[in-house]
């Protein structure tokens, strides 16, 4: 079932120098339970597609659904949680707290509100630190915890744009395998924005390469690698096999650029 | 270990003061050193030079230079140009404490009296102030004809001087039947109160950045939600920051208030009748009072704040 269906979209931002082309003629359908990377350099419009999914941006061409319906209809149906690369929690609210703002705002019960924080904080491994405050978790487990704001409320797709970005390395390999025995647990889309090459092979069921100016879909890579994933797999045949032809993708979409 | 962190704090605060009462000291002297010689003068000494006139065209160093000893004199005058930090907290403690102990605070001699007086309309001025302040600044952020429409005026509202406008805000509402003075004050004390808790309650509103807004957006949150969930507690540590501001602006409102002529009651009327019968240790014991009084309200909104940021989950 396809829950994002993009056709020959495009988005052209007006600026003072003329209009940017942040997206032209994108093409991608998106499958229930897929977890998509969208990879390329800066401008590539892949932070902006995801936009476009979520109706932060509206698009100047083209066609986009989500869930069938219109970005819009989709957003004011609460279809997907949003990751933003800073974990953005108030720190005016413990980390309970912050998860339940979006079930505040969204009219939860009081006894629902309990039950959901406290699983999605066992979700996401931050059980017994409801009672903190952000100030008082590390970067890595901030971003769990916006994670888990995302995971609260019952949105079966899941965008997040960098959200491991600014990370160093060895929390970002800890949070990328939680995050995919997150998703087989939870059976949610995602669509994942990242510039590391490793980061999207290793999670993704299929990798998007972009590039930009103008902004658009260089290559789709169908990763044939198994759903269960270990670190080590990193070192397979396969996965140094689809990394290359990530690669390949990025610099064949930068022509003489690099 | 406590002792330790106590010094830490008290010690440069206390150099400044001595520093402070150092020069005062200093300054007494040449301040008061025509008055001395008047006086020795009247009394019988010797002075040099003798005659008056021609002293007040010598300067002050000079007679201080050639009358070593009347400067002394200069010390312990009764009206003198300065006092010293020890007169005026005599003065203070004579209309204060001293009166309060004989169960006459409240007689219309007394500083806590005129205090209270002050303290009144200061905190009626402060609350009417910070109330429009946020108000406007909530209008502001919502609305761009506001911004266009309201921002320049309250900056060009606070150029005028508020010594020109107090007395027509006092003419005006006793014209309009106003009864006393309370009223007329406390609105001085709020124009001068509401703009530092409109600028900073502005800034504080729109303090959350893009990606916090894009957040309650995918949420779909309304924007009474955001306002309430997000802008109005993010606002919070401006807005402390401009009451204490404002408090003081407030204090400083009702004393111009006080002062045009007809006033007699309050800190600033206390000033201006010093000034009139020549007794400048209570024009300086008002001056004191008002500052005790601004401390008290700061530090007391300090208090505040230290409280409601704590219960925000700030860190130590």
């Amino acid at each position: 079932m396809t829950v994002v269906k993009a056709e020959n979209l495009s988005l052209t931002f007006q600026t003072a120098d003329g209009p940017v082309h942040a997206l032209k003629d994108v093409d991608l359908a998106i499958d229930k339970g897929d977890f998509v990377s969208f990879i390329g350099p800066s401008g590539c419009g892949k932070t902006t597609f995801l936009r476009c999914i979520a109706a932060l941006e509206t698009p100047t061409g083209g066609t986009l659904t989500v869930n069938g319906m219109s970005p819009d209809a989709a957003r004011k149906a609460r279809a997907y949680g949003y990751v933003f690369q800073a974990a953005g929690l108030y720190p005016w609210r413990t980390i309970a707290g912050n998860i339940r703002l979006p079930l505040e705002i969204m009219g939860y019960s009081k006894a629902d509100m309990g039950e959901r924080v406290e699983r999605v904080l066992e979700l996401v491994e931050l059980g017994g630190f409801g009672g903190k405050f952000p100030w008082q978790l590390s970067g890595g487990m901030q971003q769990r915890a916006s994670i888990a704001r995302a995971l609260a409320f019952d949105a079966d797709i899941l965008l997040m744009d960098e959200p491991f970005g600014a990370l160093d390395e060895i929390v970002r390999d800890r949070l990328n395998e939680e995050l995919l025995s997150l998703w087989a647990r939870t059976g949610k889309t995602i669509g994942f924005v990242t510039h590391s090459i490793p980061e999207a092979v290793y999670l993704s069921t299929r990798i998007v390469v972009m590039s930009p100016r103008p902004g658009r879909i260089a290559d789709v890579i169908e990763s044939p690698l198994p759903r269960e994933r270990p670190l080590d797999i990193r070192d397979s045949r396969e996965f140094i096999e689809v990394a290359h032809r990530v690669r390949e993708g990025l610099r064949a979409g930068h022509g003489d650029e690099l | 270990m406590g002792v330790q962190i106590v010094l830490g704090r008290l010690l440069p605060v206390l150099t400044i003061l001595l520093a402070i009462v150092a020069l005062w000291y200093a300054a007494v002297a040449p301040m008061n050193i025509r008055q001395s010689l008047d006086m020795a003068e009247r009394a019988g000494a010797a002075v040099t030079p003798p005659d008056a006139r021609e002293r007040s065209n010598t300067s002050r160093w000079v007679l201080m230079a050639n009358n070593p000893g009347e400067i002394a004199r200069g010390y312990s005058l009764d009206r003198p140009r300065l006092p010293t930090p020890v007169q005026v907290g005599g003065e203070l403690w004579k209309t204060t404490g001293e009166m309060a102990l004989k169960g006459r605070a409240f007689s219309k001699r007394s500083l806590i009296y005129h205090g209270w007086i002050t303290l009144q309309s200061t905190l009626m001025g402060f609350a009417l102030g910070t109330l429009v302040g946020i108000l406007g600044a909530v209008g502001i952020v919502y609305s761009r004809t506001m911004e266009m429409s309201v921002m320049p005026w309250a900056i060009i509202s606070q150029t005028v001087p508020i010594v020109a406008l107090a007395p027509m805000i006092i003419i005006l509402s006793s014209q309009l039947g106003v009864e006393g003075r309370g009223l007329p004050k406390a609105i001085i004390s709020a124009y001068l109160c509401f703009f530092p808790v409109l600028v900073g309650m502005v800034k504080g509103l729109r303090s959350p950045g893009r990606e916090q807004l894009d957040l309650l957006q995918t949420y779909n949150a309304s924007g009474y939600d955001t306002f309430l969930k997000l802008r109005l507690p993010a606002s919070v540590p401006y807005l402390f920051t401009s009451l204490k501001i404002g408090i003081a602006a407030a204090l400083v409102g009702t004393i111009v208030g006080e002062l045009p002529t007809g006033a007699i009651s309050g800190l600033g009327a206390r000033i201006l009748i010093g000034d009139q019968f020549g007794t400048p240790l209570a024009i300086w014991a008002a001056l004191f009072a008002a500052a005790i009084l601004a401390g008290i309200l700061v530090t007391l909104i300090g208090w505040l704040q230290r409280k409601a940021m704590r219960r925000m989950g700030a860190g130590t």
